[in-house]
């Protein structure tokens, strides 16, 4: 154990020792389908996945709901310094600076902004998960130095971390994504280890130790689908997490450079040029961002108390 | 104790050996290398080159590596290729702007925060318990630079109570001691530039103090819910000692536990983290240096400060857990 972070890595690993304990007296029901049951019930759950669920659908049917081309440039004469027109016939929000329909550049933007959120989640999951399994699973000296380096990682605060990565790689929206996903690699190193050494210790892997089952067999088939709740919690919060980031990256000048593909961060940034002409602008991209975060934080917390044994109604 | 912090220092020095390499790795992997860094990005190939022999930099990497790490050893993390400067000389003269930022904005959060979440859990159920926690909600989710031009526009745009940039009104002529604006006007009795200094906090305080406020409403709440429902609670109550007494002496003292350790977190992210605020508020801190060298691509100046950061946020956070294992004698045991 070092100093730096005790606290919030204690926080992660308490988190991941929640994990391991086991429900009472939930005759025969699999904590999946208790969780899910809990879920069904509870409003909170119920309004965020609706909303993540809404943003999805739009993004995967974008085309068809989009009432213009997001990137074709309509000249309109109120277009000058100083003024962009507001909604009108054809234009329900209005356009920007460039003459381009606001509302299907947001129904376009939810696209690349959730893809962003989805694909640097995903590659920090499964980073984090793959370095956590290794600490988990080998224990002695694999153990110490992948923590080691979990710890110098998550030592430098995570913006500052994107920005780095971001400089380094480029500017592109790979870049962008692999920029927020090493944000979340240690966290999830860290949440997935300390949940894989709260189970190992538990009746059903020792039983498949006695038992002689292969060491990978226990890890993979047992404690490993065991010790998931905490990582799943997590990845939901951080899906929200990414999202915002990737917007603050594109306010700092280092998101997507493409403007073929409009994106909700860098509609933001754009717009704060125009913040006191036409503050909607940059107020509805915001709104998107913030209800999109909203619903995915709702659906974490809510994962997370169905998924918590202590919670247990 | 004394041990405890003997040994939490001794710790630090794996991390910042492994910051240094991590560091010193980057600047190597950016195209153009450190030559390119140092002499901004027009630089000639023969300059390049000549920079490259002048500074060992035809090394082996070992070399060049432990040369580096004496350099940062003594803080010389190189100049700046905007300014000329010293890349040290800018941090610390930056610093005292973004630690006075960092104290109000954690006042803030902490003054409205804990009070807040204290009666959001005394207050379970009402509407002022769900108000707090759908706000604490919203507070994480908007993005912090949005609600920094918000925030601008309409308290210093549109209403024009507060300024909306700068650490202090240009036209002051004010005395600089330490570079603490608030303090230098406190230390020369310059009362109006003091007060000056403080009307500029106050917007950017807002808006870098929005997360942290959210995070502490929402652990006092949880952490109070918690704790009132606890045996010794009930026996507090049950022996008939006054409300105010168990509120203070049980409820509170308990309850506060977690909460300090988010507000030393908190505590350690804004000093490292306000890069968005301030660039908004054009505030002159660590933070709007940053943003001025991302865009002027002075890599001297961001490989410095971000190093410096981490290290100042490594001891911040190493200061947590000293002041945890002080408040909660059971940490130090372990």
């Amino acid at each position: 154990m070092t100093a730096l972070g005790d606290v919030r890595r204690r926080r992660i690993d308490e988190l991941a020792a929640r994990a391991g304990q086991v429900p009472e007296g939930e005759g025969g029901v699999s904590l999946t389908r208790s969780a899910i049951r809990r879920l069904r019930r509870d409003p909170v759950a119920i309004i965020g996945a609706v909303i993540v669920v809404v943003f999805l659908v739009v993004a995967a049917f974008a085309p068809f709901l989009a009432p213009r081309d997001p990137l074709a440039q309509t000249l309109l004469s109120e277009i000058r310094p100083g003024s962009i027109p507001g909604g009108r016939e054809g234009f329900p929000l209005g356009v920007d600076n460039l003459g381009r329909d606001l509302l299907s550049r947001l129904i376009y933007g939810s696209r690349q902004s959730l893809l962003i959120g989805v694909v640097s989640t995903v590659l920090g999951v499964v980073v984090g998960m793959a370095l956590g399994v290794l600490a988990g699973a080998f224990g002695g000296w694999v153990d110490t130095l992948v923590m080691r380096f979990v710890d110098i990682v998550l030592s430098i605060p995570s913006l500052l971390m994107a920005i780095s990565i971001s400089v380094l790689l480029g500017q592109n929206q790979y870049a962008l994504m692999i920029a927020i996903a090493v944000t979340q690699v240690p966290i999830f190193a860290r949440l997935l280890r300390g949940s894989m050494l709260a189970q190992r210790g538990s009746d059903y892997a020792v039983a498949a130790q006695a038992l002689g089952i292969r060491k990978s067999r226990i890890v993979f088939g047992h404690v490993l689908p065991n010790s998931l709740s905490p990582v799943i919690v997590q990845a939901t919060l951080s899906l929200a997490t990414a999202i915002i980031e990737a917007a603050a990256l594109s306010f700092l000048g280092l998101g997507d450079p493409d403007l073929a593909r409009p994106e909700w961060g860098a509609m933001l940034a754009n717009a704060q040029g125009f913040l006191s002409i036409r503050p909607e602008l940059a107020v509805y991209p915001a709104l998107c961002i913030i209800v999109v975060a909203l619903g995915f934080t709702l659906l974490g917390e809510s994962l997370r108390e169905a998924l918590d044994p202590k919670f247990r109604r | 104790m004394l041990r405890f912090i003997v040994r939490r220092l001794l710790q630090l020095i794996p991390i910042l050996l492994g910051l240094s390499v991590l560091l010193f790795a980057w600047l190597r992997a950016l195209p153009g290398g450190p030559a390119q860094a140092a002499l901004g990005e027009r630089a000639t190939p023969e300059a390049i080159a000549r920079y490259n022999e002048l500074f060992g930099l035809d090394e082996p990497l070992i070399v060049q590596y432990l040369r580096f790490l004496g350099r940062a050893v003594r803080l010389d993390f190189g100049t700046s290729a905007r300014t000329g400067r010293p890349v040290t000389t800018e941090f610390l003269e930056r610093m005292p702007g973004t630690i006075e930022l960092t104290v109000f904005a954690m006042v803030f959060a902490i003054g409205v925060g804990i009070p807040l979440g204290y009666l959001a859990a005394r207050k379970h159920g009402s509407w002022l318990d769900s108000t707090s926690v759908i706000g604490s909600l919203l507070g994480v989710a908007i993005p912090v630079f949005f609600l920094a031009y918000l925030l601008r526009l309409l308290f210093a745009v549109e209403l024009g109570w507060l300024p909306g940039s700068g650490r202090q009104d240009v036209r002051m002529d004010a005395t600089r001691i330490t570079n603490f604006y608030v303090l230098d006007g406190l230390l020369t009795r310059e009362w109006d530039a003091a007060w000056d200094a403080v009307l500029h906090l106050i917007l950017p305080a807002i808006a870098l103090g929005t997360i942290p406020l959210a995070i502490i409403v929402r652990i006092t709440r949880a952490s109070v819910l918690d704790v009132v429902n606890e045996d010794y609670v009930r026996t507090a109550n049950a022996k008939g000692l006054a409300t105010s007494t168990v509120r203070r002496r049980h409820i509170i003292r308990n309850a506060l536990l977690p909460v300090s350790t988010t507000i030393g977190l908190q505590t350690g992210l804004l000093l490292s983290g306000a890069v968005l605020t301030e660039s908004v508020f054009s505030f002159g801190g660590v933070g709007s240096a940053l943003y001025d060298a991302l865009f002027a691509r002075d890599f001297a100046i961001l490989q410095g400060f971000i190093l410096m950061l981490a290290i100042v946020y490594v001891l911040v956070n190493l200061l947590v857990d000293i002041s945890y294992g002080l408040l909660d004698p059971r940490v130090r045991v372990r």
